[in-house]
């Protein structure tokens, strides 16, 4: 085990001393956040100092000469394209932006970035998991047969979020139950998608604050459109004393305003932290690539053991973030159908 | 900080797939996966409710089985003493009447005994009658003028009456 454990980090100093060679100094923040963040290609691979990347498409609408869509290839090194280009600082540092009369405009920008494309693909591979699994209950007696393969992984999960339902929901929770099962897959998959760190996944999609901020605008709505006389009245006017009832609605709004909010920040902040943190850990061996071969092999070592740690309490988080906001969203539905 | 910006674009997407996502999974995914399950779920308890019924009538069942059982033991041991108490009863009964049976037939032989007693008897005193008379007969045919002569004369007599059969006597 000792001695594995050394071939290990010898060869770990080896690895440390070719990222040595390959990318020399760097700004390890700006390779954090361009790590975290959205981008207009996809940067697979730096292969022999050509980078391998999608480019993806650009679809934007100016002002004032209407839609465009083009590959971001032609807006690749800072290029200007029908007037377009990638602002290279603030205020919209790394962003498409035109150039009229010399100042720097935001179009409507629906391009399709690194995480559109993840989001479509894990749209789509979520879809094609729980229709395959619907489709083993078409075509099996579930009476007759236990679930098989997909559909005996995919089926404790969806019980686990229905009966989460029924606990919290109560009478009519068959209603609620698909949108909570389809929040939950979602955040899941795409958390998991998230800890991958080769192409498929590694886009930073449930840490990225719009997305978050859909999931639990979903929430939101579902809980106030479809709220109860009883849970209206209870925000409007509760039953308390005469002095407090001008200023409860106050805090119930207040409340339930804040309770979307508190779910977009807990899945985002907890999601990017978790990116950040095993990106600072990796970004240790190239930040130590100057102290020469003894510091760096050893912190290699360091940092792939932390980072294989941070790997595992990142997939136990990814769990606990889809269940949790799966059930705190169960829990505000429940409350809204409160009858008495 | 772009971070902690919604990027509008990014809201659009997710806004439309997320929904169309939605929309397909509660349509033809999810619906489906958790009624069968449930159905699936009530089959198992329903079977599991028979099978405790069947436990029950079961239990029921063998108590009655060990019921009757115990019952005819009991009927069985209360034959079996009937049984032997109908045994005594019928050699007690037998031993009874063949004790009144040997009394009466020695009662019988008892009478019988008498009644040969009292012929033989009869008969005897007939055979003295017949003897008496013989020795009256011989003692008148001889001479009984010598008294001395007439003890053993008398002793002779009654010898040779003796010796003689009883049948030709009695003429």
């Amino acid at each position: 085990m000792k001695r594995w454990i050394l071939i290990l980090a010898g060869l770990l100093a080896g690895i440390s001393l070719f990222a040595h060679g390959e990318e020399g100094d760097v700004r390890i923040a700006d390779v954090i956040f361009e790590h975290v963040g959205d981008a207009y290609e996809w940067h697979i691979v730096t292969w022999k100092d050509h980078p391998v990347a999608i480019h993806l498409p650009v679809i934007v609408r100016s002002r004032t000469s209407g839609w465009h869509v083009f590959s971001s290839k032609r807006l690749e090194h800072g290029a200007v394209y029908e007037g377009f280009s990638i602002a290279p600082d603030d205020p919209y540092e790394g962003k498409v932006v035109e150039t009229v009369d010399g100042e720097r405009v935001r179009p409507l920008d629906i391009s399709i970035t690194k995480n559109v494309l993840s989001l479509m693909m894990s749209a789509v591979l979520l879809a094609v998991i729980v229709l395959l699994t619907a489709r083993w209950y078409r075509r099996h007696d579930a009476l007759e047969e236990a679930p098989k393969g997909l559909a005996a992984a995919v089926e404790p999960l969806v019980m686990m979020v229905h009966n989460m339902a029924k606990e919290n929901i109560g009478e009519d929770y068959r209603r609620y139950s698909p949108f909570l099962c389809t929040a939950f897959f979602f955040i899941l998959l795409n958390n998991f998608m998230g800890i991958i760190p080769f192409f498929p996944g590694g886009a930073n999609l449930t840490g990225n604050i719009a997305v978050t901020m859909v999931l639990a605008l979903c929430t939101f709505f579902t809980v106030n459109l479809f709220g109860t006389k009883h849970y209206y009245k209870d925000i409007f006017w509760p039953d308390v004393p005469g002095f407090l009832k001008p200023i409860m609605p106050v805090i119930e709004v207040f409340s339930a305003l804040v309770k979307p909010i508190s779910l977009t920040i807990r899945l985002f902040a907890n999601m990017l932290a978790g990116h950040i943190m095993i990106l600072c850990i990796v970004c240790i061996i190239f930040a130590m690539a100057k102290y020469g071969p003894a510091m760096t092999g050893s912190m290699t070592f360091v940092s792939v053991l932390f980072g294989l740690f941070l790997d595992l309490l990142e997939c136990l988080v990814a769990f606990i973030q889809a269940y949790v906001f799966t059930m705190l969203s169960s829990i505000y539905i429940g409350l809204s159908r409160a009858k008495e | 900080m772009s971070l902690f910006t919604p990027d509008l674009g990014l809201l659009f997407w997710m806004v439309i797939i997320f929904g169309l996502l939605f929309f397909i999974l509660a349509k033809w995914g999810f619906p489906l996966i958790t009624s069968m399950v449930d159905k699936r779920s009530a089959a198992i308890d329903k079977s599991l409710q028979e099978a405790k019924e069947v436990e029950e009538r079961m239990g029921a069942m063998t108590a009655e089985h060990e019921r009757m059982l115990a019952e005819t033991r009991k009927e069985q041991s209360v034959l079996l003493k009937e049984a032997s108490e109908t045994r005594k009863a019928i050699i007690e009964q037998s031993r009874a009447e063949a004790r009144e049976e040997a009394e009466k037939i020695l009662a019988e032989a008892r009478v019988r005994i008498a009644a040969e007693k009292e012929s033989a008897l009869r008969d005897i005193r007939r055979e003295v009658a017949m003897l008496s008379v013989g020795v009256a007969e011989k003692i008148l045919r001889k001479d009984l003028s010598e008294e001395e002569t007439e003890a053993d004369y008398l002793a002779a007599l009654v010898d040779e009456a003796a010796r003689q059969e009883p049948g030709k006597t009695l003429n």
